[in-house]
């Protein structure tokens, strides 16, 4: 049973396993375990960017395709419910049809880009994306009388997942069931579907295509697989996964604007995430996303300690404040392409542990 | 019959496919044209055309390191934008210590103080581009999924080093003052520093071609983009070569960097990634790989970029797009597809 809830795919090795079972478990139980809006909210964030990362994964690691256009993706979804949200009122039918309408937009860009440009040469792929997103970003934020321009939209969701509305009288576990709780429950059932559906799309056999394509796509063209063809269905599948992504977090925040789904330091924080977690295991996703947001959100507040703590040093103060954590995950990211480039995940199974 | 066939046989180009050889050449004026038509009033058209054109040259510099270090190695270097900054930042410090010089009436001491900032980025990002390629880019050479994600981790690491070396905030630097104010002819109001742009980039291109084409050096690098492994074979170091050339490319983007943010007058740690776009549409015109496509694809872009940002400015970056769309429908290799004999 649960083999075939995984597809097949366990996580073969048993820390790994473990770790995986804390995230679960962590995250299933947020609320009661680690009470507080701000531990809320990184749950919740860790919860979307696990979709959002594997969807990424699913086009680096499984068909070796390098996009800077996820985020565009990722936007087209958040902004289609964020627009029924304000233009037909809060309820669910317009939640759904505004989702609904993202995901298929962002089909149709990810099948017109893929089209496009994945016939001539992978690498103009990764060119061409860059391009468009920025121009993508730059347009979304002048649109403003339709998207609200760098100020974003705020919009209100249906009443049940708001704050005001209150399940139970009583509190539960000395938790108040109310609407945020039942939001959040909503973002994680959702993305604990979407990630199994990812699972089970990249073990089919046309997952193990896919793979063959990016070991060897001349080959697998010999062998009689339209190359172009399954570049296409995969840019188009983890596109569709990221606006759905998008979706959950526009109900989440209940805002959206260009900084929170748009920019290029969210596809760069995407980008370390899947190396760090490990390329081409969708169980990276989980770990890179997790740790990568745990840190954001408060590695920071250590490296500040630690850039106090060392003020008397001029140029390492200045190299460990928190401003610069990125220029650490940076290094990290090379090391992790040169001497890990499985990631966290490869290195547990080839352990064994 | 047999005479027919040792009779050398010269094959002759017939004249409509060598017209359309040199369509690309006359994309240019056309665009100008098309936009003299679009904007209806000569003085305007002449600002922006010089303007297109000093944008176009600015960003072919930065781009032609780019697109030979990919026709040469097969490394597409997306941390290409660290060049930019860093060259931008080194030459903003060099005008800042030169104050004296660029406050001063004299153009030779103004012009001096520029060629100085330009000297300083250029050799500080010829250096950077050594350790670039060697600690960087060497590892994962023939794996373009890694040199991308690497030269990605490049650029970040670079930004972060250019906040922790010049602090967070942007840079202003007002231009020397001979380089100031503009030219007036007839309505048309022509900026000083825009032709001074359009005569380094021009003189740059010359240049270019004249070592790719006159000189051993170009011989070896053409040979290489031919076929690497051949040049090899025949003895040269092709990785040296490399190495030289990656060096020029960085010392180029540093040079576009100084003479960009001159023209901006504000520069900012992400400068880079943001001209990037422009400089991956412009390559990808171009033909991955060729000088001269980059070049005309750097015109094309800079013109259409100012008629557009004249005509209607908020689609301005979305119409450089539309051109790469456009042009890759007609050419999907780009303008001048590079040939490779692999």
């Amino acid at each position: 049973m649960l083999t075939r809830l995984l597809s097949g795919d366990t996580p073969r090795s048993g820390l790994l396993t473990v770790l995986l079972l804390i995230v679960l478990v962590s995250l299933a139980f947020a609320p009661f375990l680690f009470p507080g809006t701000r531990s809320l909210e990184t749950a919740a964030r860790i919860c979307i960017f696990i979709v959002l990362v594997a969807s990424y994964d699913l086009l680096l690691g499984y068909a070796g395709i390098v996009s800077f256009a996820h985020t565009m993706f990722f936007g087209i979804g958040a902004y289609g419910t964020a627009l029924a949200l304000s233009a037909t009122g809060p309820s669910y039918g317009s939640l759904i049809w505004g989702t609904v309408a993202g995901a298929v937009a962002a089909a149709v860009f990810a099948l017109a880009i893929g089209l496009f440009s994945l016939r001539v040469k992978a690498i103009f792929f990764a060119m061409v994306t860059l391009a468009v997103a920025s121009a993508f970003a730059v347009l979304v934020s002048q649109m403003s009388w339709l998207t609200g321009g760098e100020d974003g939209l705020n919009y209100r969701i249906p009443r049940a997942l708001t704050p005001a509305f209150k399940l139970f009288d009583e509190k539960i576990l000395g938790v108040r069931i109310n609407g945020k709780l039942l939001a959040y429950y909503l973002v994680f059932f959702v993305s604990v579907i979407l990630f199994l559906a990812m699972l089970r799309i990249v073990n089919s056999p046309f997952g193990r295509t896919l793979k063959a394509v990016r070991d060897n796509a001349f080959r697998a063209e010999a062998i009689g697989y339209r190359v172009v063809w399954y570049r296409t269905t995969a840019t188009v599948l983890s596109a569709v996964m990221a606006a759905l992504a998008g979706s959950l977090l526009a109900i989440w925040l209940r805002y959206t604007g260009p900084a929170t789904t748009l920019s290029m330091e969210i596809m760069i924080d995407i980008l370390l995430m899947v190396v760090i977690g490990g390329m081409g295991t969708l169980y990276g996703a989980v770990l890179g996303a997790t740790l990568f947001i745990l840190a954001q959100t408060y590695l920071q507040t250590l490296m500040g300690v630690a850039a106090d703590a060392t003020s008397a040093v001029p140029l390492f103060s200045t190299l460990v404040a928190p401003e610069r954590w990125l220029l650490w995950l940076g290094v990290l990211f090379i090391l992790s392409v040169y001497f890990f480039p499985s990631g966290i995940v490869g290195r547990l199974r080839a352990g064994r542990v | 019959m047999s005479n027919a066939a040792i009779k050398p046989r010269i094959e002759k180009i017939p004249a409509g496919e060598r017209i359309v050889q040199k369509l690309p050449v006359l994309l240019v004026p056309a665009l100008a044209l098309a936009g003299l038509i679009a904007i209806g009033n000569p003085s305007s058209w002449l600002t922006l055309t010089v303007a297109g054109l000093a944008m176009g040259m600015m960003i072919f510099i930065m781009a032609s390191g780019l697109t030979v270090v990919f026709g040469l190695m097969d490394v597409i270097n997306f941390g290409h934008g660290a060049f930019v900054a860093v060259g931008a930042f080194v030459g903003f410090t060099v005008l800042a210590w030169l104050a004296g010089w660029t406050a001063s009436p004299s153009v030779m001491l103004n012009l001096a103080a520029v060629l100085m900032a330009i000297l300083a980025a250029m050799v500080v990002t010829g250096l950077l581009g050594y350790a670039f390629e060697r600690v960087i880019v060497m590892p994962v050479y023939g794996d373009h999924l890694k040199q991308i994600l690497v030269t990605m981790g490049g650029l970040i690491v670079a930004q972060q080093m250019i906040h922790v070396v010049w602090g967070p905030d942007e840079l202003h630097i007002s231009r020397p003052e001979a380089l100031q104010g503009a030219f007036v002819i007839g309505e048309a109001a022509i900026e000083k520093y825009r032709l001074v742009a359009v005569g380094i980039g021009l003189a740059l291109f010359l240049a270019m071609r004249h070592v790719l084409k006159n000189t051993k050096v170009g011989l070896l690098v053409r040979a290489g983009v031919e076929n690497g492994e051949m040049v090899e074979a025949l003895g040269y170091r092709i990785r040296r070569l490399f190495l030289i050339v990656f060096m020029t490319g960085s010392a180029l983007a540093g040079l576009g960097g100084v003479m960009w943010g001159l023209y901006q007058e504000t520069i900012t740690a992400h400068m880079g990634s943001e001209i990037m776009v422009l400089v991956f549409i412009v390559v990808i015109i171009g033909g991955l790989g060729s000088v001269e496509g980059c070049f005309i694809g750097a015109m094309l872009v800079g013109l259409l970029a100012n008629y557009t940002a004249f005509l209607a400015p908020k689609v301005a970056l979305v119409s450089t797009i539309a051109l790469m769309v456009a042009i890759l429908m007609w050419r999907p290799q780009g303008l001048y597809p590079v040939v490779k004999a692999k």
